[in-house]
């Protein structure tokens, strides 16, 4: 590598002018459109001189409620690159038949069906999901912050760069073209020599640090800092399946970085550990990444069964049924999770009794699974059920949810998957429980929460527009994919040529519309409300006559939450005070311990990116010095011992008397 | 087993009314081999075993729904009933119920339909006889093709293969460069083909008729072409199809199967009449091409305790990969500038190696 020293390859690495894709025109327009935008957004933020705001009050914040919301921006913005991807994709297969070749060579296909996976589960899933156990964990356990507000800031960013890393990979390069989970040998040098799966490597791996990070973060904060009283058996339902997640995020996600790292040594330093020379073994990747990759699915939807339960008990005006078969459920879900990763590939030749071994653990966690969604049901029945929209999704998710199960079991079975599996009916069956499950339980979580975070609810309407056009059209575009997957299709492919077929494609085209029509009614959604904020107005602080301590503060909370940690006896903490009359206290405030703010997080990540470009590029003077550069402000961040602060008394009183005045308007 | 499938019968018409119903031809549930036919059954069971779950679930969602909305103030609202044993027990016990069915159909199904198996039935009625010779069908997916070689008539073809009708075909699979996989939808289930590896599957088919072959696993640029005909057809109709390739076939020796292996997608069909000796094998311990040590060789030295220092001199005759990017090479590949996505200098590759001293001849590691 350093044989020949140009000082422009010295410079530059492998980087040169050829990577910048100018003569491609729909790349050439995006980088446009993004360009254009991306101005105009940076020029209004100078005009209304926001920068300082931005940086001081959201960028160097470690409050875990900004925190939370800027995950949940994050998680929003990839998921219009991810869906853009997804209509792609749709438009390219309902075309490509009859010699067709559609619009999207298979260079650019192979790449969009890649970044749509990896950037719908790292960079839309997860920091959704983060985010809502950011936000919402430490309020539902009565705590002022996570257990380390500073890591919690340095998460997120690290979280963003990684999305920066892939986004990156669009205008300067190309992405990875291996599928989401980068196969070798395909993925290896001698088949991917480019850079699309350094910028797969890379940015998975920044982004993991932070997820990891969060990961440790949230378990600390859960087992260490609930309210006096609430035991584990007392701890609301989304804060146990966020514990069970965090968990499995601790315990897998360093499986994923090495096994990323083994795949880097073996691209960049030339080992073999999944080459087809020299003894190497892909089949070894293929298992780690699924020991991996399946814990995932439940890491995402977990936390998703959480709001759930929070929402059914909330909006029946009924205690959960069956808490602790719930609890229960969810921890045997949290350790079966492991013991399933075959069923991924069935097909490569396991022995029958290995496959059979893991068809039939796959199988057992549709019964935990199978209970909690009775619960759910038993929850609603002698129930007085409000259909306001966090509910209407929870209905949503428990008809098509139990679809998506039902073909998952079918998944399950080898013989059965050995005709099933990667083909389109696959594709269906995962959309379904992602979408069905994931996505439902997001989108009821944002319109279940977002009075709680910003103190006005979300306009019914367009929420019901967003709802419905989801539902439908997640049916109209997905159900054509299980008849096409029966018919013997397979995934990945570009270009058709059964004309029989085409009809399938051209229906779920027009349900990715329905699609793109609720994505645009939830945009839609948060805009109306915004402007007609007045009206939607609820800063009792309970709009939804909760159960769950969160809805015990003011909405939005103050810095500190809670002015008196709260003391909790029974499960659904805030239900119960409510029962025995629980009086606000107006007096007595005393001054409040709270972290500084800090902007190491966001340097840490800036330089992250770079040395990840670095890397990529193979210009190795930048590498060294951002990695030095990352050590170097790690270890002055240490000498930082202005990390603290105590919120005066007065400020408290102050800010719980302006609530006690309002209050008392309201009523 | 035997029962439960002829349980499964009679939804299968069910199940293909549904078929005719949507229109289409739904080749997974309506098969022309016997494996995938049971395969097909297992997936119609199932479905059936889990709708004994499902629809009341749903049932009971929509009527919960519809019952205990908030204006119907006749039904019962009692906000403090979350426990029951009784029915605790119910919605842990269906499921298990199921699941336990189901885990005894996957265990017993399972090691039935494992590919590597050989078939002990023609079909439902008939069992495999010792008359019976089975076909061997020697598989190697490349870059973007599928190669077949029929061992027992020393020839070999592109994109296209036959079998006879009721005869058991023994399929031995591998790959040359990358991961595919191996699937006719109509003869049965899909397994992997990897370099360096062999995958076994065992099938036949029942009826005669052209069907859909392809890859099912993604591998690169050429995947979505990576397809190709399987004929089913009687006795005389393979015995005439071995004597046309027979006939019109050119040689596969190792440098024509060197050229044939580089990346190149809609190949059309092409026939082998004759085949060089041993050269599935070597396809799959990865040393057709001079001077390589096959994967077995080596295997056999590690198995011994491995060759000690002098085992670095084996190193280059053990890169197979053949496309090592050059350094210089540049870092994106684009195809507008011809480029396809693996570096087009494979051929250069081949001639580097060869140049390369054949100094590492030790005959100790050429024990046999």
């Amino acid at each position: 590598m350093f044989g020949d020293i140009s000082l422009t390859k010295f410079l530059f690495g492998r980087l040169s002018l050829e990577a910048i894709p100018y003569h491609e025109p729909i790349l050439v327009v995006t980088f446009a459109a993004v360009a254009v935008g991306g101005l105009a957004i940076l020029a209004l933020i100078t005009k209304f001189k926001l920068w300082g705001y931005l940086w001081n009050e959201w960028f160097t914040s470690v409050d875990h409620k900004k925190i939370g919301i800027m995950y949940i921006i994050l998680a929003i913005v990839m998921l219009l690159r991810g869906f853009a991807d997804a209509i792609m994709m749709r438009i390219q297969q309902a075309i490509a038949f009859n010699g067709n070749e559609g619009y999207l060579n298979p260079h650019h296909y192979d790449q969009i069906f890649t970044a749509h996976g990896v950037i719908m589960i790292f960079f839309v899933a997860m920091p959704f999901v983060t985010g809502f156990m950011n936000y919402v964990v430490p309020l539902q356990i009565g705590a002022r912050d996570v257990s380390f507000p500073f890591l919690n800031n340095f998460s997120f960013w690290m979280t963003t760069a990684g999305a920066v890393i892939i986004m990156m990979s669009l205008f300067v390069g190309e992405f990875a073209r291996t599928g989401w989970l980068a196969y070798p040998p395909l993925s290896g040098a001698d088949y991917s020599p480019g850079v699309g799966v350094d910028y797969y490597i890379w940015g998975l791996q920044v982004a993991g640090v932070g997820t990891t990070l969060s990961g440790i973060n949230l378990i600390a904060t859960i087992v260490k800092m609930r309210a006096p009283g609430m035991t584990f058996m007392k701890m609301p339902v989304f804060t146990w399946t966020s514990l069970c997640t965090n968990i499995l995020i601790v315990a897998t996600f360093p499986i994923l970085t090495a096994t990323l790292g083994l795949l880097s040594l073996d691209r960049y330093v030339g080992t073999n550990f999944f080459t087809n020379d020299l003894g190497g073994n892909p089949m070894m990747y293929v298992n780690l990444i699924w020991i991996w990759g399946h814990p995932e699915v439940y890491i995402l939807v977990l936390p998703a069964f959480g709001i759930f339960s929070e929402v059914v008990a909330t909006f029946c005006g009924k205690r959960l049924f069956g808490y602790t078969s719930m609890v229960y459920a969810t921890c045997v879900i949290m350790i079966l999770s492991y013991l399933v990763w075959l069923h991924h590939f069935f097909t490569m030749g396991s022995g029958a009794s290995v496959n059979a071994f893991f068809g039939i653990t796959t199988m057992i966690i549709s019964i935990p699974t199978g209970a909690k969604m009775f619960n759910w049901l038993f929850t609603m029945y002698r129930g007085r059920i409000r259909y306001e929209l966090p509910m209407l999704w929870t209905i949503g998710f428990m008809i098509t949810f139990v679809i998506g199960g039902m073909t998952g079991v079918m998944l399950a079975i080898p013989p059965a998957d050995f005709v099933l599996h990667n083909s389109l009916f696959l594709i269906a069956h995962f959309h379904n429980v992602i979408i069905g499950g994931v996505l439902f339980g997001l989108m009821a979580g944002v319109v279940y929460w977002w009075p709680k975070a910003f103190g006005y609810k979300l306009d019914a309407f367009w929420g019901k527009m967003s709802f419905w056009f989801w539902q439908i059209g997640f049916f109209v575009a997905f159900m054509p994919l299980y008849v096409l997957g029966l018919m013997g299709v397979t995934r990945r492919v570009s270009q058709f040529e059964d004309p029989s077929l085409q009809i399938w494609f051209i229906i779920a085209a027009f349900g990715a519309g329905l699609i793109a029509i609720g994505i645009a009614s939830f945009v839609i959604q948060l805009v109306v409300s915004f402007l007609k904020r007045d009206q939607l107005r609820c800063d009792s602080g309970d709009p939804w006559n909760g159960r769950t301590l969160e809805w015990s503060t003011s909405s939005p909370p103050p810095d500190y939450n809670f002015a008196f940690t709260p003391v909790v006896h029974d499960h659904d903490g805030w239900y119960d005070m409510k029962n025995r009359g629980y009086e606000r206290p107006t007096e007595g405030f005393r001054a409040i311990h709270m972290p500084k703010n800090t902007g190491t997080g966001i340097i840490l990540s800036g330089i992250s990116i770079v040395l990840a470009f670095a890397l990529i590029w193979y210009i190795w003077w930048l590498a060294a010095v951002s990695f030095i550069a990352i050590i170097a402000v790690s270890i002055a961040h240490t000498f930082n011992y202005d990390r603290d602060f105590f919120i005066p008394a007065e400020t408290v009183t102050a800010t719980e008397d302006a609530r006690t005045t309002l209050l008392a308007e309201r009523t | 087993m035997p029962k439960q499938f002829s349980l499964a019968r009679r939804f299968i018409i069910f199940a293909l009314m549904l078929g005719a119903l949507s229109g289409c031809n739904m080749v997974v549930m309506s098969p022309s081999g016997d494996i995938a036919a049971q395969q097909r059954d297992l997936i119609v069971i199932s479905t059936i075993l889990m709708l004994v779950i499902i629809i009341p679930v749903i049932f009971l969602t929509v009527f919960f729904a519809w019952r205990y909305r908030q204006s119907n103030t006749a039904a019962t609202y009692d906000p403090e009933w979350h426990h029951s044993t009784g029915l605790e027990v119910i919605i842990w016990s269906a499921p298990l119920a199921i699941i336990i069915a189901l885990g005894a159909i996957t265990w017993v199904s399972t090691h039935k339909l494992d590919p590597y198996r050989p078939l002990d039935r023609i079909d439902a009625a008939r069992p495999v006889t010792d008359a019976v010779k089975p076909v061997t069908v020697e598989v190697v997916a490349l870059d973007w093709k599928w190669l077949f070689f029929y061992p027992d008539y020393g020839i070999a073809t592109v994109n296209e293969m036959a079998a006879p009708v009721d005869v058991p075909i023994n399929f031995k699979l591998t790959a040359s460069s990358v991961m595919n996989s191996f699937y006719v939808p109509a003869l049965a289930g899909m397994i992997y083909t990897m370099p360096g590896m062999e995958t076994k599957l065992h099938a036949v088919i029942n009826k005669a008729g052209e069907y859909e072959g392809l890859s099912s696993n993604y591998s690169g640029d050429g995947f979505s072409h990576m397809r190709f005909k399987f004929h089913g057809v009687d006795q005389a109709g393979f015995d005439a199809w071995i004597a046309r390739v027979k006939q019109t076939g050119t040689v596969l020796n190792r440098d024509a199967y060197l050229k044939l292996e580089k990346p190149s997608a809609r190949e059309p069909v092409r026939y082998f009449a004759s085949v060089d000796d041993g050269l599935y094998q070597a396809i799959l311990n990865m040393c057709v091409r001079a001077n390589q040590m096959c994967m077995k060789d080596m295997m056999h030295i590690d198995m011994m305790g491995g060759a000690g220092k002098e085992s670095h001199e084996n190193k280059a005759r053990l890169e197979h990969d053949n496309r090592h990017v050059a350094e210089e090479a540049p870092a994106a590949t684009f195809p507008e500038t011809g480029n396809p996505a693996r570096s087009e200098e494979p051929a250069e590759g081949v001639e580097e190696r060869q140049e390369e001293p054949a100094a590492m001849n030790h005959d100790a590691h050429q024990s046999h």
